[in-house]
């Protein structure tokens, strides 16, 4: 990390691709044409319009994509209003990487890893599990359980059809039935339920909060305890760097002592997410 | 040890002023003390303490972090930062002064916030006992000495001047190129001065509170209480209290454009403020309740839970006075302590 954290570099966008019709996916590199930094899967990086805002964003790009950075950014605010009107060519800033990753190359080598993402809650696991493709010997099996409210809105849905299923055993689900679905329909947590995955592997569950919830919950039931469970959290961030005072939940600051927590680790924390 | 009369204050300050910029209390409207910067013929207040902190020196209201020029395609960086010069702050009572020991606990902390950490290097902390503590007062509460108070040099009133003492090789070489206005003293005289202080402080109505309740890993102890409804009823959100709290140091960041160029800056912001905490999907804080239980919470468990026990209050008393609705940090510490013995 720069020493001077607050002074970002100055990044151009490459390739801007079209994931959902509110999710963007954008390629970075810096000045050079180079890859801006070195991350691991599950950090963060703070992405920034001059003059528009500046916010948190997690790296989609897995270590293992040598040449660039990525993130799947949704439409949902001011400053993702902007970013998503940028064409390639243009410029932003990035500073990072901030926080605490999954640890993918510890406590979760060997282990059999169960995916679990609602709607735009698969960017930040995109980048896990593009790394453990790339790693793939050092992982056990692998399942994926993924859901959006409908197919046009599944991040990644050429990504995950072509590539993933290959290595990985993948299941998608919408959340109504349409016309060119012959998959799944129901909710995520349900279908976690339904599809009762092996309880010897470990859990990295991302999603809106509701999902989380109701997919912990589950998962419980299933005989989950909370240490086989990761999610990664998000609250409002300034700084990156544990200062500015506002991404805390009770003495945790998501920024820099997560945005990663296990679950017994949350339960710790005061319910203020 | 060395004595400087108070008939001999305004030659000490014009001496330190050639040395370095040096800032001074002085007495404004409705008897508001702030620091100023000393010229010949500035009268120092002789009030107990200023109404604003003096975290402004280091950890200024706004500050520029950086800029961005544009052209066509383009982004440019500019680093809005000059050399800071020397300065001093004279007259730093010994509350704001462990203010400086605890923001630097945030600041300083990896990685290091390097503009304050720049306003750091080149400020001296010139502290002033305080020869009657107030009503308000509670810093003793915190274990800071009003008599004795931190900073690089201190100076310690005795009624009719001060035993100087310096604190630090900065504040030693600062002494040691103003000799000339100093007599010299024995530390008898310094002790017996503390000890009339003391004796003052001793007898503060707040100066001992029930901080046994509080403190890191007691979050589940607290968090759900449900004091907090009827504490925090009143609290406008003014975020008054966060302002002229000298160890309050959260911030927002944001972005100014000029015309010519964007400048992002960072400004004082309030946890006591609706839009803290609010991002595009929902705010964990949604109710004045959250906010103010967020205020307290992180100064009395939060900040002592990551920094060795040390609470995140000093006792300066400014919260007190400045509340509109009369709530305050020592209100909250007694009804929590209280209703904690009964059940």
């Amino acid at each position: 990390m720069n020493p001077e954290t607050m002074l970002p570099a100055i990044c151009t966008v490459t390739e801007i691709r079209t994931d959902t019709p509110d999710v963007k996916t954008f390629r970075v590199v810096s000045r050079d044409g180079k890859k801006p930094f070195e991350h691991l899967p599950g950090q963060c990086a703070m992405v920034s319009l001059p003059g528009i805002g500046e916010a948190m964003f997690s790296v989609t790009s897995s270590p293992t994509d040598l040449e660039w950075l990525e993130f799947s950014i949704k439409k949902c605010g001011h400053l993702t209003e902007w970013l998503h009107m940028l064409e390639p060519g243009m410029e932003v800033t990035v500073r990072g990487p901030y926080g605490r990753p999954f640890p993918v190359d510890d406590e979760l080598l060997h282990k059999n890893l169960l995916f679990i993402a609602g709607g735009i809650g698969l960017a930040p696991l995109r980048s896990v599990i593009r790394y453990v493709r790339a790693k793939r010997e050092n992982y056990g099996n692998v399942e994926i359980i993924y859901g959006a409210r409908s197919k046009a809105d599944l991040v990644d849905y050429d990504e995950i059809t072509t590539e993933w299923t290959r290595d990985m055993n993948v299941h998608l689900t919408i959340d109504r039935a349409e016309d060119a679905w012959d998959g799944h329909v129901g909710f995520v947590p349900n279908y976690v339920k339904e599809l009762s995955p092996s309880l010897d592997s470990v859990a990295l569950v991302c999603g809106p909060p509701i999902m989380i919830k109701f997919t912990v919950q589950g998962l419980t039931e299933l005989g989950f305890r909370p240490e086989q469970i990761y999610t990664t959290m998000e609250l409002r961030m300034k700084c990156g760097v544990g200062k500015c005072g506002r991404c805390n939940i009770g003495a945790k600051y998501v920024c820099k002592d997560g945005p990663v927590f296990r679950f017994d680790e949350l339960g710790e924390l005061p319910d203020e997410y | 040890m060395k004595y400087l009369p108070t008939a001999r204050l305004d030659r000490f300050l014009e001496d330190a002023a050639k040395l370095r910029k040096i800032y001074v209390p002085v007495d404004g409207e409705q008897n508001r003390a702030a620091y100023r910067l000393w010229m010949p013929g500035t009268v120092v207040s002789k009030a107990l303490n200023t109404t604003r902190s003096a975290k402004d020196f280091f950890f200024p209201q706004t500050e520029n972090l950086v800029g961005f020029r544009r052209t066509e395609k383009k982004l440019e960086i500019v680093d809005p930062r000059r050399e800071t010069e020397d300065f001093a702050v004279f007259g730093v009572r010994a509350c704001d002064a462990r203010s400086f020991s605890i923001l630097d606990k945030v600041f300083l902390s990896d990685p290091a916030d390097t503009y304050y950490a720049n306003r750091r290097a080149h400020g001296l902390v010139l502290s002033v006992s305080c020869r009657r503590p107030a009503e308000t007062c509670f810093c003793t509460a915190f274990g800071i000495d009003p008599s004795a108070p931190e900073g690089d040099v201190t100076f310690t009133d005795d009624g009719e001047g001060y035993y100087v003492r310096a604190n630090s090789e900065k504040g030693e070489a600062f002494l040691e190129s103003l000799s000339g206005v100093f007599d010299e003293a024995d530390e008898a005289g310094e002790k017996e001065a503390r000890a009339q202080t003391k004796r003052i402080a001793d007898r503060l109505p707040l100066g001992t509170l029930p901080l046994e309740k509080f403190g890191g890993g007691k979050t589940k102890d607290l968090f759900d209480r449900p004091e907090w409804s009827s504490l925090s009823e009143s609290c406008i959100g003014c975020g008054t209290c966060t302002f002229v709290c000298p160890t309050c140091q959260c911030y927002d960041i944001r972005d100014f454009d000029t015309g010519r160029e964007v400048r992002r800056f960072r400004c004082w912001d309030s946890c006591m403020y609706s839009d803290f905490t609010k991002m595009a999907g929902g705010n964990p804080r949604l109710t004045q309740k959250e906010r103010f239980r967020q205020r307290f919470m992180h100064k009395l468990v939060y900040f002592p839970e990551n920094n060795g026990g040390e609470f995140g209050c000093v006792g300066c008393g400014r919260c007190l006075r400045a509340c509109p609705i009369g709530m305050n940090i020592v209100k909250v510490l007694k009804t929590l302590a209280e209703d904690g013995n009964e059940s």
